[in-house]
């Protein structure tokens, strides 16, 4: 067996790891069950996780042996070690502060981002001559830890929210907590659209004609909107007829707007079985129900020391290393790419957050809802600038 | 609005404005609004109650202008408007990465329709430049300044001005309290020494303790305020060419170019260019990521160049003399720096010109010899001395296209060259023509008896440099480095204070840090230990 075949084997044993670590986090849900048989599901959980981490690590240093350069060249490396960074932040503070109901929230979201990242392509690739640099090494890891420590921050803040937002009645707090979960729940749907598609092999070839040229747009979900102006190759496979619109640029619109449009679908229908199963009644009231009693302080203070550490951090990676780099590769520090752009905009939008919360005394609510926004922020600039917004980053 | 003062019951004279006397601590009656004391029981302390102007003077144009500046509100906005406009500029490419030659007024419609027309005519397409955008930079600039002053001047003096006897109420009313302790003298030492485990700087003064540590931790905002605003200078300095050069320049293998933005003090040549890609044979680590991908994955572009300066000031025409300075390969990431410029690997042209054509000519399968083009020198003739044979060339074309006016030259360029010309030798009964174009020959006149064949072709590529000198780049290192000092200052230190009052012959001890109340907490227990105080109470805790 091989480096890379070591690689993914660690890779599926973590993925069960994490998973089984969540369902021991699970059992301390529920008020009826015993402190002392909770405090046991906790240092299971809590073994499980640090044991998954140790394998997820195994598993990534392989992969390191094989390509021979660190493995933050590509989406599903970056998402891989981001997830490994959370999780190792995760594990940090639990240690400080000792709340295991961070774990269920954390843990869950992890193996989503690293079921969503295994969606991307998992081969080894060469490193062109851009990323040819220190600069990779100290810039991209830098950035994928701050990016994890301010996610804690989201994910205390998401715990927050659970346990104070009011569930006696809707509000709009209630229907964005609920927005919230329909976003995770859509992105489960997404993993599972695309494993099961790919695991049938699934192919839906369009022929487009884009600038003079014929070009091959091969859909590997059923096809809800085919590209604008194209034809369908394959035989035998289903195609609504409905055509995506022409205004959405590039070759691969019709293929994103579809996978979008199919992965909300299924979430929309999950969730509304979740609601079915709970009687109508909201995922985020059970959860408030289940969810032990949080000393709100602490949580809070979670929250912000977070942001404190990757605030400063995400500087320095996001920001001062970047500039040094890029001022190493092309003879500019800054130049206005999406990324670039989007960097900035999340560090303008924490040091929002800081401003608020030491000047203005934003605690609390406040805070933990704007934590919610930074975490879109940094989903949005690792997700769509780079798949949709092309530019220097569109590497990954 | 003379510069009154307001004389606390302890004797200090405070500045107007004041809502917590500098020196006891004591709330000034009137002016308890300001921090919103008047409303809660715990006291406002994150400016110390000191006199800040924009919340003292609201009455003149300036005040009004400083009151809106100062205010924290006023910056977040501003921040947050400077947020939004960033993000909408990336809704669509910027004019620069654009990579279209259609003019803007038409690519943005043409490419993305309604949104796009709207997004090139609110000026979006040139976001980061507009004055608009600079001016919204500007103005968060402007509010970092005065906030900083505002706030800085009037703390930094309730700091200094700070009694170790304080007002009970002063005491009372802090956010972590412990009120009526008993203590005995053994207490009270055990008290200091713990205190100065925990690294305060106690200070006593008729009975009354007061422990301080880590007050520079205060000054932090302040401090990364003063690094933004370097930056901000750096990049108003940036703004200016004599700062800073940046240019480019083509340069052929084996060609000499002036450095533009050097004053033609500065040549580059490039003496070779080399291109590699994977090779999906070689490097098996990545076969599998090679055979997915249609084109070749680049691996090295690579200018081996050398550096020359004149040295004579070159009269227009002449050739100025030149002397190396250096030589380097030029990489993506590996600049070759020289005398403050630095030149970058930017552009590449593989092969895409013609070095030289090198041609055969036969008659009835005998060689009459053979010549080759250069394509810089383009001689007008050769002659094949073994035949006696001459080559004339008739017309020259770098690089060759057809109007309606017959073949002419696109450009200067040898990028597709095309040859007309004549072969006059005894061994042929009258002179035939041919034209040499995209690699073959093909001959003008109909039944001619010369055969003349492409034996060779030396393609070479052309590599576009960058070239850079910023002379702003050590104020931008600097303003990075004060702020990241500043940040770590005020977010990592706390500044953390605990009065010990006497009171009837028991204690009350009020407890202030300014923030990070948890380790506080953490810190107090290990403070309290072995001595008789009692738990502390955190009078605002979250219900």
């Amino acid at each position: 067996m091989g480096f890379y075949e070591l690689s993914s084997l660690f890779l599926n044993i973590t993925f069960f790891l994490y998973l089984i670590a969540t369902a021991f986090f699970g059992l301390t849900l529920g008020k009826n069950r015993e402190s002392n048989k909770k405090s046991k599901a906790i240092k299971i959980a809590m073994t499980f996780t640090i044991i998954g981490f140790a394998s997820q690590m195994t598993s990534y240093i392989f992969r390191w042996l094989q390509a021979g350069h660190i493995p933050v060249s590509n989406m599903f490396e970056y998402i891989y070690f981001f997830s490994m960074m959370l999780i190792l932040a995760f594990v940090v503070i639990y240690f400080i502060y000792g709340i295991p109901a961070l774990g269920l929230i954390a843990l869950p979201i992890a193996v989503v981002i690293i079921g969503y990242g295994s969606m991307f392509p998992q081969e080894i690739s060469p490193l062109v001559p851009s990323l040819q640099s220190n600069w990779l090494y100290i810039h991209v890891t830098t950035v994928a830890l701050a990016q994890a420590i301010l996610s804690i921050s989201f994910i205390a803040g998401l715990l927050f929210l659970i346990k104070r937002v009011d569930q006696s009645q809707s509000s709009k707090e209630t229907t964005f907590l609920e927005l919230i979960l329909f976003g995770v729940v859509s992105t489960i749907a997404y993993i599972i659209l695309s494993s099961s598609f790919g695991a049938m092999d699934y192919e839906a070839t369009f022929t487009k004609e884009l600038e003079e040229q014929t070009v091959d747009v091969t859909y590997s979900m059923p096809a809800l909107f085919q590209p604008h102006d194209s034809e369908l190759v394959t035989e035998g496979v289903f195609n609504s007829g409905i055509e995506t619109p022409g205004w959405m640029q590039g070759a691969d619109a019709g293929l994103k707007l579809n996978t979008l449009v199919l992965s909300l679908t299924l979430g929309g229908i999950l969730y509304g079985l979740l609601r079915l199963i709970l009687k109508g009644r909201r995922v985020s009231a059970l959860l408030n129900q289940k969810f032990d009693k949080i000393n709100p302080d602490i949580v809070d203070d979670i929250m912000y020391r977070a942001i404190a550490i990757g605030f400063p951090l995400f500087t320095l990676g996001g920001l001062i290393f970047a500039s040094i780099w890029a001022q190493q590769a092309w003879g500019r520090f800054w130049g206005w790419d999406p990324k670039e752009v989007w960097a900035l905009v999340t560090w303008l939008f924490y040091a929002v957050f800081l401003h608020l919360r030491l000047t203005r005394g934003w605690h609390g609510k406040k805070s933990a809802w704007l934590a919610v926004v930074g975490f879109v922020i940094i989903m949005f600039n690792l997700i769509v600038i780079n798949l949709v917004i092309s530019g220097l980053h569109s590497y990954a | 609005m003379a510069n009154e003062t307001i004389r606390c019951e302890c004797g200090h004279e405070n500045k107007e404005g004041t809502v917590l006397c500098e020196a006891c601590g004591k709330p000034i009656e009137k002016n308890q609004h300001i921090d919103g004391n008047d409303q809660q029981n715990v006291l406002e302390m994150r400016y110390e109650g000191g006199a800040r102007r924009s919340q003292t003077y609201k009455r003149t144009f300036v005040d009004k202008i400083w009151a809106f500046f100062s205010s924290v509100k006023v910056g977040v906005w501003l921040i947050v408007m400077t947020l939004i406009f960033s993000a909408l500029g990336t809704i669509y490419p910027q004019e620069q990465f654009k990579n279209s030659p259609l003019p803007s007024s038409v690519f943005y419609e043409e490419e993305y329709g309604l949104t796009g027309k709207i997004f090139y005519q609110l000026g979006f397409h040139n976001m980061y430049d507009s004055w608009w955008y600079i001016i919204l930079v500007a103005l968060i600039g402007v509010s970092i300044i005065i906030s900083s002053i505002d706030r800085y001047v009037p703390l930094r003096r309730a700091l200094k001005n700070q009694k170790t006897k304080k007002n009970e109420v002063f005491v009372k009313r802090q956010r972590v309290v412990s009120f009526d302790n008993e203590l005995s003298e053994n207490d009270l030492n055990t008290l200091k020494t713990n205190l100065k485990k925990q690294r305060y700087k106690v200070h006593e003064e008729n009975g009354h303790i007061f422990a301080e540590k880590n007050r520079f931790s205060r000054w932090g905002p302040y401090v990364n305020h003063i690094g933004l605003i370097i930056i901000l200078i750096a990049s108003i300095f940036r703004m200016f060419e004599v700062m800073h050069i940046d240019d480019y320049v083509w340069v052929r293998e084996g060609e000499v170019q002036a450095i533009p933005g050097t004053g033609q003090e500065y040549f580059v040549e490039n003496n070779e260019f080399i291109y590699e890609v994977y090779d999906p044979e070689t490097e098996e680590r990545f076969t599998r990521a090679l055979e997915d991908v249609e084109n070749p994955v680049p691996k090295n572009f690579q200018t081996n160049a050398t550096i020359y300066r004149a040295t004579n000031d070159p009269v227009l025409g002449e050739k100025p003399e030149l002397e190396r300075v250096t030589e380097g390969e030029i990489r993506l990431n590996q600049p070759v720096i020289f005398d403050g410029y630095s030149l970058y690997q930017s552009g590449t042209q593989v092969e895409s010109e013609y070095n030289s054509i090198s041609m055969e000519l036969q008659v009835n399968d005998e060689s009459l010899g053979g010549f080759t083009f250069d394509t810089d020198e383009a001689p007008s003739e050769f002659n094949l001395e073994e035949s006696d044979t001459t080559i004339t060339i008739d017309n020259w074309y770098p690089e060759l296209e057809f109007t309606d006016e017959g073949p002419s030259s696109f450009s200067k360029y040898p990028r597709n060259p095309g040859i007309i010309f004549t072969v006059s030798s005894p061994d042929l009964d009258e002179d035939e023509r041919f034209f040499y174009l995209q690699e073959e020959v093909i001959p003008l006149a109909d039944n001619n008896q010369a055969n003349v064949s492409v034996s060779d072709v030396d393609r070479r590529s052309a590599s576009g440099l960058t070239v850079k000198k910023d002379n702003t780049l050590p104020l931008f290192g600097l303003g990075a480095g004060i702020f990241m000092i500043g940040v770590l200052q005020g977010l990592y230190w706390y500044h953390r204070r605990i009065w010990i009052h006497p009171k009837d012959g028991s204690y009350h001890i009020g407890v202030h840090t300014n923030k990070n109340w948890y380790g506080m907490n953490q810190e107090l227990d290990k403070i309290r230990k072995g001595t008789n105080v009692k738990p502390f109470v955190d009078q605002q805790e979250m219900k």
